[in-house]
Order: structure tokens, then C-alpha cells, then sequence
């Protein structure tokens, strides 16, 4: 996983509430395996209309945001399914940040294995910044170590992270690696977790 | 110290603890198609998988519900066709359990779990599936993961987890006839919305779902994702002990009275505090039927498409006339207008044999208006639905009775609704275009659904003469 420290790059709102994994990434691509490059399905439905022309109004077809690596969305984003296409398909299409009032949880928990940062932040805060991103200069920083998002104004806004999250993230460790430094504990759990309850691991 | 159901099984799985995060034990595994990337990642990475026993998986996202007979040979499509012959190599090489087409046992994941005694009381579920909730309904803790995860649980039987905040749901009050779990389930996600449970496990009690058979259960705690927790747990009770009685996998002779003892220990003390209580009347809930492009966007069957003109706040309004234009509806139309082009009774929401036994106790002796499509959720529920007849009715009524599999719920087999199709469906999701691209899905429990077979519109099935005798 390449590591995640610094990102300066253009942030575009998406004022949306609810959007579903359905949504970022249709069911009917998640057979095509990973070397197909999953960007063309990022939000392949919602950004385009019935005759499969892209909708101007939705912001990622704007070239004001073309260019974005970070997401502002709305609560719940990422609802639904746990298909980690979802975040494949953001990752290929250049996104390593979200922020957002709230996650879908499963979502959330792809983004950090795949190296994109997902923070939730209050929803007036939220706001304020998809107002800031459309009416000034759409570019932003995320700094992982100092635990803060500057945007083009110069104001600075904390994003809490759990510290957990964040060495992964900064170290892009692979966490099946780290976990296996646990091995022995893993082992011990087993023993006295199958003598305890002996009809679990196979009857 | 006095804990809920959810904090005494999690406090039984906790290897490790750093910061916030809890290195949990898995003790089982569900895998099925869609996990291909999770093999991907075990092989790239040269990982050994830790116990391979204690994983299952299942061919159900693609298998056909038509022409089974023929197998593999009746999948024509080459890129579905490759994701059941996927599912199969990847755990042959694995030495993995696979229920897969033509295993006596094949079937959603979600149905066959329990059906099998792969799942108990007590347990830590994860899988690759959000609606692996579903297995929360016997007490066990039960959550869907993403790819990266299932490689993570398959090479070290553990995943790392913050703890959630617990929520408890109270139902009480007793349902109307023709009330079903689905239109209680619907109710919660009604009431807090569909990111109303975010960050929470959620624990059902109360009266009303003591009342409930361990089937009904299920279709409640499957739904919990759809308000936004990944799991819902029910502590088990003598309906789930019955339940688990005699499944292939289920403790032994030697183990039973050990493990019913320890079961049954599974309960929330009664002084355990809940970060969050929700409460529900039973009594006064009526059927729902969903109008939007997700399941908070739901009403009564008696009532009518809301006008978002009345909704004051602006992302929620403008959400609103997206969700009526998609789904080609008018403010203020009444719900009981609303004319859906075809029926779906299945998916892991739907399709054991007591939704099938409703469904069929509506079609008994009647016809079909529109093409109506019942796909059990097992070979069990098929085999065990054929043997009461069932199919002869749905038959008789013109209704097709196929094959078992996930079908029409997510669209990926062939099943699926047309541009601009209405279907009425007991799965889980009204997401756009989750049935089909530019589909229209309106979720309902299945006498709901059967009864808009009949008729072709939706039906308050609460004043239908036999609706007391349905057991739902």
C-alpha cells in the first residue's frame, strides 16, 4: 500500500446524502477483474443520463474538478454493500481523501485497507467547506501527521484521527503483515478459546 | 460489571488491544463470488490460509435460477460463467467448503448459514457480504467486510475493530394480521433513517420479537445494515435452541448441553446500559411499501407519495424529486395506484420457507396479473417448499419457480428489471438501479408482494378475510 502523508490537491463537493456503493460502483462491473483499471466505473450511473451522456451538474464531470483526489461528500456516504470495488474504483480514479458527516461502515473500513483516507467531521463543518470548495479556489491540503485539512483560504481545520488508522495509513502497512507479529497471541487465544467452547472450531 | 449481548461476545473475542482498536477472533468465514479478490490478494501476497475449516463459501451472487439442470453448460455468459468456476478453484486450492451448484446445500449465504449450523449463538461472523448481519437473529455477532478484510480474516482468523456503540431496538406490541418483521424492519429504518444506525451494533428486544419466529428474526436483523449498523443481534431463547437442533453442524451429543448452557448465558443483564434505545409500537405498524431509491424512503401501503414541496430541508428535498423522477411518481399519489410490471419473492431478506408459505397462502387458487418470479433461498427451502406443494400452487397460479440464488435482489445472475420496469420485491434494496439499470424497485414484505401479483397494484393485506391464519 503506498503510503498516505500529505495531499495537496483540488477537493470537490458532492452534496448528496445516502450515496450507495450501488451508486460509486454498479453491480454489473463487479466481475471485471482489477487489471481492467476500475476509474471508468466510479459513479458510472449518477454522473451520466439515460442516453449515456455525462450530466453536466454533477460536479466530478465539471472541469472546475476534473482534476480532484479529494472527496467532500454527504452523510453516509458509501452506504449499502460491502463490494470493495467501491473503493477501487475512487482509488484508480486518483482519490486518496473523503471527508463527510458520516460513513457507510464497511466503506469506511475498504477506504483505510486500500489507502484512502476516510474522516468523518460534523455536518456544519462539512458544509462550510463544499460552500468554500464552490465558491473559492477548490484546492486543499490533508496533512495526515498534523491532523488538519488547510484549504485554499488558509483557514486550518483539525481532523481527528485514531492513531491506529493513522500509522497505517502513513507507513502504507500492509495490516495482514502487522497482525502476523501477533501470531503467537493469535495462537494462545485459540488454545484456551477451543478448550472453552469445544463444539466451535469443527464438531 | 453488568454487559449487553454484544459486549459479552465481544469480550470473549478480544486477542489483542492497541489504542482504540481490538484485534477480535473470527470463528467463521462466509465467502462467496465476489471474495475473488481476496483470493487475489492471499496469492499475490503468498499467504497461507490460517483454518480452513472454520471458512465457508457460496455460490450464490451468480448462479442461474433457469435451466439448472445443465449445470455450469446452462451458464452462457463467459464472465458469470467465470465467477462460479472462480469460486470453485479458489477454494478448492484452499481446501475451503464450498456450497456450490449442485451441492444439496447450495444457496445464499445468508439462508444456508443458519440452515446448516454454521451458525450459533455466541459466534463472530464476518462476511463478504453486508447483509451477513442476517445471522445475528440466532445471537451471534455477525458483520459484512470488504475483500482486503476477507484476506485478513482468512490468513490470521482475526480483524481489527473499533468497538462499536450499542443500540437497542424495543419492539413491543402486538402486529396486526398481515403485519409482517419486514414491515417492522422498515418501521426502525422509517423512524431513524438509513444512516440512523451508524457506528452502532444494534440489539432488537421486546415482546414483539420474542413473539417472532427465529425466520422472522432473520429478515429483521438482515435489514439492519440498510439503517446503517453492520450488525443486529437478538439474544437466543428457546426458539433458537429448537432451531439449531439437529443441524449438520451444530454441537454434537457430548458438546450440546454445554454449549445450550453457555447459550443461554447469552443475554443482556438486565441493568447493561445501551448507548442509544429506539421504540417501536408493533401495534401500530402497517404494511410498508418503499417509494424511493432507498429504504428510509417508505410509507404505509394506505398512505401516499410524499410532496417534497412539504420537506424544509434542501438536500433532503432535492434527494426527494430525484428519487420521484427515477422512480416516474407523483407527490400525493396514493401508494395503493402505484402499478408495479412484475414481482419478485427471494433474496436473503425473503426466501425461507415461511416467506414462501405466505406467499403461497396469497396465491393459493388465484392468478397472476404480472410476471411474478419466486426463487427459494436454498436447495432446502426448494426442496422442502416442493414437498408441501408449494410449487404447485405458484405454478397453478402462473407464478415460475426457480432455482435457487441471490437472482433478482442484485442483478448480477441475468435476473434482472429493464430500463424503467417497476417491480414490487421482498429484497433489501431500492437502490437506483440496484435491480437492473434504470429499474424501478418497490420493497414489501411477501404477502405484499403476492397480493400485488394478484391484483396488480398494492394491496392493504391487513383487511384481506384470511390474513389472521398467515404465519409471518
Amino acid at each position: 500500500m503506498d503510503p498516505l502523508i500529505r495531499i495537496t490537491a483540488t477537493a470537490a463537493p458532492l452534496d448528496l446524502a445516502n450515496v450507495n456503493t450501488d451508486q460509486l460502483f454498479p453491480a454489473r462491473f463487479i466481475k471485471k477483474p482489477r487489471a481492467v483499471g476500475y476509474a471508468q466505473y466510479a459513479f458510472h450511473d449518477i454522473r451520466r443520463d439515460d442516453e449515456g451522456n455525462l450530466r453536466s451538474e454533477f460536479p466530478l464531470n465539471q472541469p472546475r474538478y476534473s482534476e480532484a483526489k479529494i472527496l467532500v461528500a454527504g452523510a453516509n456516504f458509501g452506504s449499502g454493500s460491502s463490494r470493495e470495488g467501491a473503493v477501487y474504483t475512487l482509488y484508480d480514479a486518483g482519490f486518496r481523501a473523503i471527508f463527510a458527516p458520516s460513513f457507510g461502515e464497511i466503506f469506511a473500513s475498504n477506504c483505510l485497507k486500500n489507502g484512502v483516507l476516510a474522516v468523518a467531521l460534523p455536518a456544519q463543518i462539512i458544509t462550510d467547506i463544499q460552500t468554500k470548495l464552490a465558491t473559492l479556489e477548490p484546492t486543499m491540503t490533508v496533512d495526515l501527521q498534523d491532523e488538519t485539512i488547510k484549504l485554499s483560504s488558509g483557514e486550518i481545520i483539525a481532523i481527528p484521527l485514531d492513531p491506529f488508522q493513522k500509522r497505517c495509513l502513513m507507513e502504507g502497512l500492509n495490516e495482514i503483515d502487522l497482525s502476523l507479529e501477533f501470531s503467537a497471541q493469535i495462537t494462545a487465544f485459540e488454545a484456551q478459546y477451543r478448550a472453552r467452547f469445544p463444539w466451535i472450531a469443527g464438531s | 460489571m453488568t454487559q449487553t449481548l454484544f459486549e459479552k461476545i465481544w469480550n470473549t473475542h478480544v486477542v489483542e488491544q492497541r489504542d482504540e482498536e481490538t484485534l477480535l477472533y473470527i470463528d467463521r468465514i462466509l465467502l462467496q463470488e465476489n471474495s475473488f479478490h481476496a483470493f487475489d490478494k492471499i496469492r499475490r501476497e503468498n499467504r497461507r490460509v490460517r483454518n480452513p475449516k472454520q471458512a465457508f463459501a457460496f455460490s450464490d451472487h451468480y448462479v442461474p435460477t433457469r435451466n439448472r439442470e445443465a449445470g455450469l453448460d446452462g451458464v452462457t455468459d463467459p464472465e458469470i460463467r467465470n465467477m462460479i468456476e472462480l469460486i470453485t478453484s479458489d477454494t478448492r486450492d484452499y481446501n475451503i467448503e464450498l456450497f456450490g451448484l449442485g451441492s444439496d446445500f447450495q444457496g445464499i449465504l445468508h439462508v444456508v448459514g443458519p440452515e446448516y449450523g454454521i451458525t450459533q449463538p455466541g459466534l463472530v461472523i464476518a462476511g463478504a457480504d453486508s447483509h451477513t448481519s442476517t445471522h445475528g437473529a440466532l445471537g451471534a455477532y455477525a458483520f459484512g467486510i470488504g475483500s482486503s478484510e476477507v484476506a485478513h480474516a482468512l490468513a490470521t482468523q482475526t480483524l481489527w475493530r473499533a468497538r462499536p456503540r450499542t443500540m437497542q431496538v424495543k419492539v413491543e406490541g402486538k402486529r396486526k394480521a398481515g403485519v409482517s418483521s419486514k414491515d417492522v424492519i422498515l418501521t426502525l429504518i422509517r423512524t431513524i433513517g438509513s444512516g440512523g444506525a451508524v457506528g452502532y451494533s444494534i440489539e432488537y428486544t421486546g415482546d414483539s420479537i420474542e413473539d417472532m419466529s427465529i425466520e422472522a428474526r432473520m429478515t429483521v436483523c438482515n435489514m439492519s445494515i440498510e439503517a446503517g449498523a453492520r450488525a443486529g443481534l437478538i439474544a437466543p431463547d428457546d426458539k433458537t435452541i429448537a432451531y439449531l437442533k439437529g443441524r449438520p453442524l451444530s454441537p454434537n451429543q457430548a458438546n450440546w448441553d454445554a454449549a445450550e448452557a453457555y447459550w443461554r448465558s447469552l443475554t443482556s443483564d438486565p441493568e447493561a446500559t445501551f448507548d442509544r434505545t429506539v421504540e417501536i409500537d408493533a401495534s401500530r405498524i402497517v404494511p410498508q411499501v418503499t417509494w424511493g431509491t432507498n429504504p428510509e424512503m417508505v410509507t404505509d401501503v394506505t398512505g401516499q407519495v410524499p410532496d417534497p414541496a412539504h420537506e424544509k430541508d434542501a438536500e433532503r428535498r432535492t434527494r426527494m424529486v430525484r428519487a420521484l423522477e427515477y422512480m416516474a411518481l407523483n407527490p400525493g399519489q396514493a401508494i395503493r395506484d402505484i402499478k408495479p410490471d412484475r414481482v419478485f419473492i427471494g433474496s436473503c431478506t425473503n426466501s425461507r420457507i415461511e416467506d414462501l408459505r405466505v406467499a403461497a397462502q396469497v396465491l393459493q387458487d388465484q392468478t397472476v396479473r404480472i410476471p411474478t418470479m419466486i426463487v427459494p433461498g436454498s436447495e432446502q427451502v426448494k426442496r422442502q417448499a416442493e414437498s408441501e406443494g408449494l410449487d404447485t400452487v405458484f405454478r397453478k397460479a402462473g407464478a415460475e419457480w426457480l432455482a435457487p440464488g441471490c437472482s433478482m435482489c442484485v442483478a448480477i445472475n441475468g435476473d434482472r428489471l429493464l430500463q424503467g420496469e417497476r417491480a414490487a420485491s421482498t429484497s433489501n434494496r431500492n437502490f437506483e438501479g440496484r435491480q437492473g439499470q434504470g429499474g424501478r424497485t418497490h420493497l414489501v414484505s411477501p404477502a405484499m408482494a403476492a397480493a400485488a401479483a394478484v391484483t396488480g397494484q398494492f394491496e392493504d393485506i391487513t383487511t384481506y378475510p384470511g390474513a389472521h391464519t398467515w404465519i409471518l
